[in-house]
């Protein structure tokens, strides 16, 4: 059985719940089960990942077995199921980018870093791990980062050290 | 030319006549014996049930009298209708038993293959696709995936390692019950079955995963590590049950009904899906309205209950659970000796 | 210079707005449909164009819209599928980028032409910032009438909605999609019935990749016949290539199909060869799934003809000597590359993205990545190759859905042709830690393997 270690006890805000009911006119009447995923990415963003109370009030809303919650968002590799860190650095590891250095490049933020893959830096900073093809090929290697998805293109050893030291100088001045 | 409103369909060149509608699968239950392919997800009384586990494979040699091609890839006899003038090769196609070896060989590379302790073996789909289809040696030179063994609920135990996700259960959940606490999490070979958290599958009907699950994952615990199903008699029964039909078999050691299930069909599927009362809590005799022995296939070994050597393998020997469920047996054994 | 008809304005500055978008011309092709032709004439054309879906399958888009059931009183569906995963494709994520209108103008067209009132552009859910941007789009097309109510006054209304994946390759299959649009997992349904009978809740749906979406653009405009005219017999119209790996210049290019592979790789125009002079070892043609080709068959079909850019030269010699154009995801290997280490990576992300709904991809696809591990890594003996061989041809063709046999391709491919590399690998676990093969000294690819 997959293991949940940690729960969180989350209210959803007036204006996640209109951004929810928005979603939920996209879709015929009745089907709005429809509105799961954008609703996953929503609370996602808000809390950084999706704890067992988090499902089970989407449940709540959709008019949903909380299995049903469960058994999407463990479907997905988007949705996190433990804490991350703030800034989660996902870098493609898949082929025609590993053509191009993607594995020295994760080996290169797992060392800058000081974490193995899919764990939190002390600071709660920051976690990467390596995904599958996002696309984008030709540009490699290439990493994301949520809940926005800034991309990050023909990544160098110099340019990712770059981007850890500006988001650092970013988390500190906001 | 069929009968009006009919389709004729051969299979391994038996000609059967159907309905419109009707699956290859369904066709050939109608003509019966070796070529109806074996199915372990399909279930004819869940619907949108099968498809997945690919043992139903089968070769459409010629598609219908209109459109006499062949299909270009064999199909699931579970979820492909029959055409008028269809023709379908299962036994006697080599392609479909070869492809077949190669599903039944999928299905075991990660199974753990603990027939000796498993409450289903003896009555197990997997075992029997196994020795007709299988091969004796696996090529499988890895360590098999494994899951904790876990109670769903306190009548119900999940052991996942021998899971061949047919989603039989979940079906029999979302069309049985009103509330489905199980599903399919993860995906890929590290999906399983498992509840949110940790809830209890807790409904009336609920108990009914246990009599579609094809093979030893949803396993009843009143009947754990009782006896071998071989040891035991089935007798069909009923009562007046207020919540289902009533209509059940049960499974005696002397005096003792050590079980409760479903009435089953010779495709191992239930006529009726009985209520949780009548599978776990109604285990006297004189609860029940007894019928007559259930009949049981000649070839199953709940027939040949009398084996004359027992040897009992080295995890008998180190559970004096096992011991004592196998104890007539050991003392046979001893006496021949 | 190539005809170009979907990336014609790509470098216009601020092309990705409505208003530029409009003044290069753009929406021109809806007030044709929707003021001049009926929805029937719009199939037509599509159909006339021969335009072959670009997703990767290639069927002819005007037949798959052609089957489309019109029962009365159901709505039907047009749901654009831009779920690009498909290692080697990154076309979409392109267009969707630089000129997000090309495709809201094919869904108008598309939807107008199918009598979807409700559309649908899954876009995968890590491609957020291409969603903001369609999101955009929509709200700007909207804006100016070409979306709402009464669209220009014809009469006809339209929605289009953007539904974010969760990251999930198999949703890129039309029916695992739709069922990721309905809020489920993605696992992909059991055909027949076909979504154009019963796709989105039940109800007929086509399902199109987001480049034939905005191919119908040009399509409209010019007439199909025109479109038609490029490109040789039944490879019609441009396409976008994806190009990536040891190339000179990767990125996407619009070809007019017919292009031979030679000179994609070699022009100035395109790939600018292969980086640092080195020599061509292999090529994947069309996304990791289609057969990896060596180089001597990339470039000429077994009968010695050159290679062409075009759906029937590609996959000339069927699965023994040739390939496939599959989604246009254009890789290249050059002689430093390790066909096994390329093989394991594949294999890796197909086990990773199989949904596990049926036994043989469930459980192959893990087997095949474990037995690929010790080939790279050491631990393997000589039957192991066989057994990978016995593997493949177990999945393939046995599965639900295509992710089996695009599983099963990659290897069987490799193990074909790069026979060789394979059995160094085996026979030499230390130094072939330590460096590559190099060119192989091909196996006659007409042998079958054992």
């Amino acid at each position: 059985m997959l293991s949940v270690q940690e729960n969180m006890i989350v209210e959803f805000s007036a204006e996640m719940f209109d951004q929810f009911a928005e979603i939920k006119t996209r879709y015929p009447e009745g089907k709005h089960k429809s509105a799961l995923l954008p609703i996953l990415h929503l609370v996602q963003a808000e809390y950084g990942w999706l704890s067992a109370d988090a499902m089970a009030k989407v449940a709540e809303f959709l008019a949903i077995q909380p299995i049903e919650v469960f058994e999407v968002a463990t479907f997905y590799t988007m949705f996190f199921l433990q804490p991350k860190g703030k800034y989660v650095l996902e870098v493609c590891r898949t082929g025609p980018c590993c053509l191009v250095g993607a594995e020295e490049i994760m080996a290169h933020i797992e060392m800058r870093l000081g974490v193995k893959e899919g764990e939190v830096t002390p600071d709660g900073m920051f976690s990467w791990r390596g995904v599958e093809c996002i696309a984008a090929c030709g540009f490699g290697p290439v990493l994301q980062i949520g809940p926005k998805y800034t991309f990050h293109e023909g990544l160098t050893k110099e340019s990712v050290d770059q981007l850890i030291a500006d988001l650092k100088q970013k988390a500190q001045t906001n | 030319m069929a009968e009006e409103g009919k389709f004729k369909v051969t299979i391994d060149g038996i000609p059967v006549e159907v309905a419109p509608g009707t699956t290859i699968l369904n066709a050939a239950r109608l003509i019966g014996g070796d070529i109806v392919p074996p199915a372990m997800c399909y279930y004819s009384k869940l619907e949108g049930s099968g498809g997945k586990c690919r043992t139903c494979l089968v070769k459409v040699s010629k598609g219908s009298e209109k459109d006499p091609r062949p299909m270009p890839k064999l199909v699931a006899s579970c979820r492909t209708t029959v055409m008028d003038g269809m023709e379908v090769s299962n036994i006697t196609s080599d392609e479909v038993l070869e492809a077949r070896k190669g599903v039944v060989e999928m299905l075991l590379i990660n199974h753990p293959l603990d027939c000796p302790v498993c409450d289903q073996a003896g009555e197990c789909k997997l075992q029997d696709l196994s020795y007709e289809h299988g091969t004796e040696q696996t090529r499988f030179a890895f360590e098999r995936r494994t899951f904790e063994r876990v109670d769903i609920g306190d009548k119900i135990q999940l052991h996942m390692n021998r899971c061949i996700l047919c989603y039989r259960c979940v079906y029999v959940a979302d069309q049985l019950t009103t509330k489905r606490e199980h599903g399919v999490l993860s995906r890929g070979d590290y999906s399983e079955i498992a509840t949110f958290i940790e809830a209890a599958l807790d409904n009336d009907f609920i108990g009914n995963v246990i009599d579609v699950c094809p093979v030893g994952a949803l396993t009843d615990k009143t009947f754990r590590f009782k006896n071998r199903v071989w040891f035991t008699k089935p007798v069909d029964a009923h009562r007046d049950c207020p919540t289902c039909s009533g209509n059940v078999t049960l499974w005696y050691k002397g005096d003792d009904v050590l079980r409760v299930t479903g009435r089953k069909d010779e495709y191992n599927e239930v006529d009726e899906f009985i209520c949780n009362t009548c599978r776990f809590d109604t285990k006297r005799t004189q609860d029940w309205i007894l019928e007559a022995p259930t009949k049981v296939d000649n070839e199953s070994v709940i027939t040949a209950n009398h084996y004359l050597n027992f040897n009992p393998p080295p995890v008998i020997k180190n559970s004096s659970e096992l011991q004592a469920a196998n104890e007539e047996q050991l003392a046979r054994t001893e006496r021949l000796k | 210079m190539t005809r170009k008809l979907l990336l014609t304005h790509i470098d216009v500055p601020g092309i990705e707005s409505f208003d530029i978008y409009r003044q290069k011309g753009g929406y021109r092709s809806v007030e044709k449909a929707l003021k001049t032709m009926s929805p029937e004439d719009v199939v037509e054309e599509v159909k006339k164009s021969g335009l072959r879906g670009r997703g990767g399958a290639g069927f002819p888009t005007g037949m798959k819209w052609g089957f489309l059931a019109k029962p009365e009183g159901v709505p039907r569906y047009l749901v654009c599928n831009g779920d690009e995963s498909e290692p080697g494709t990154f076309k979409d994520r392109f267009l969707m980028t630089k000129i997000p209108h090309a495709l809201i103008e094919g869904m108008i067209v598309s939807s107008y032409a199918l009598g979807a009132e409700v559309s649908y552009i899954y876009v995968r859910g890590e491609m957020m910032p291409q969603i903001r941007i369609l999101e955009k789009a929509i709200a700007e097309a909207k804006a100016a009438g070409f979306l709402g109510k009464n669209i220009l006054n014809s009469g006809y209304d339209l929605e289009i909605y953007i539904q974010p994946g969760g990251g999930a390759y198999i949703c890129g299959e039309e029916t695992a999609l739709l069922e990721s649009l309905e809020g489920k997992r993605g696992n992909p349904r059991i055909k027949p019935p076909f979504p154009a009978v019963s796709g989105l809740y039940g109800c007929p749906t086509v399902v199109n990749n987001v480049e034939s979406i905005a191919a119908t653009v040009p399509i409209i405009n010019d007439g199909g016949e025109e479109y038609a005219k490029i490109g040789i017999d039944r490879s019609t119209g441009t396409k976008l290539i994806s190009a990536s790996g040891n190339i000179n210049r990767p990125g996407v290019y619009e070809i007019e199909l017919g292009v031979s592979v030679e000179e994609f790789i070699y022009s100035e125009e395109y790939c600018g060869g292969i980086a640092g002079g080195k020599r061509l070892k292999a090529l994947v043609a069309g996304g990791s799934s289609v057969p990896v080709l060596p180089a001597n068959l990339a470039l000429k079909t077994a009968k010695g003809e050159l290679r062409l850019m075009t759906y029937e030269s590609l996959a000339d010699g069927g699965f023994v000597t040739g390939s496939s154009m599959g989604s246009g995801g254009f890789i290249v290997y050059d002689e430093d590359q390790c066909i096994v280490r390329n093989t394991l990576n594949f294999t890796r992300f197909y086990h990773h993205e199989s949904c596990g709904q049926c036994s043989p991809c469930r459980e192959g696809t893990g087997w095949m990545e474990k037995l690929l591990q010790r080939i790279e890594y050491g631990g393997a003996n000589m039957a192991d190759i066989n057994l990978l061989w016995d593997i493949q041809k177990n999945i393939d063709g046995n599965t639900i859905c295509p992710l089996g046999d695009a599983s099963a391709w990659p290897v069987a491919s490799a193990i074909r042709h790069f026979r060789d590399e394979f059995e160094w690998h085996i026979l030499n676990p230390e130094e072939s830690q330590n460096r590559n093969f190099g060119l192989a000294h091909y196996a006659d690819p007409l042998v079958p393997v054992s």
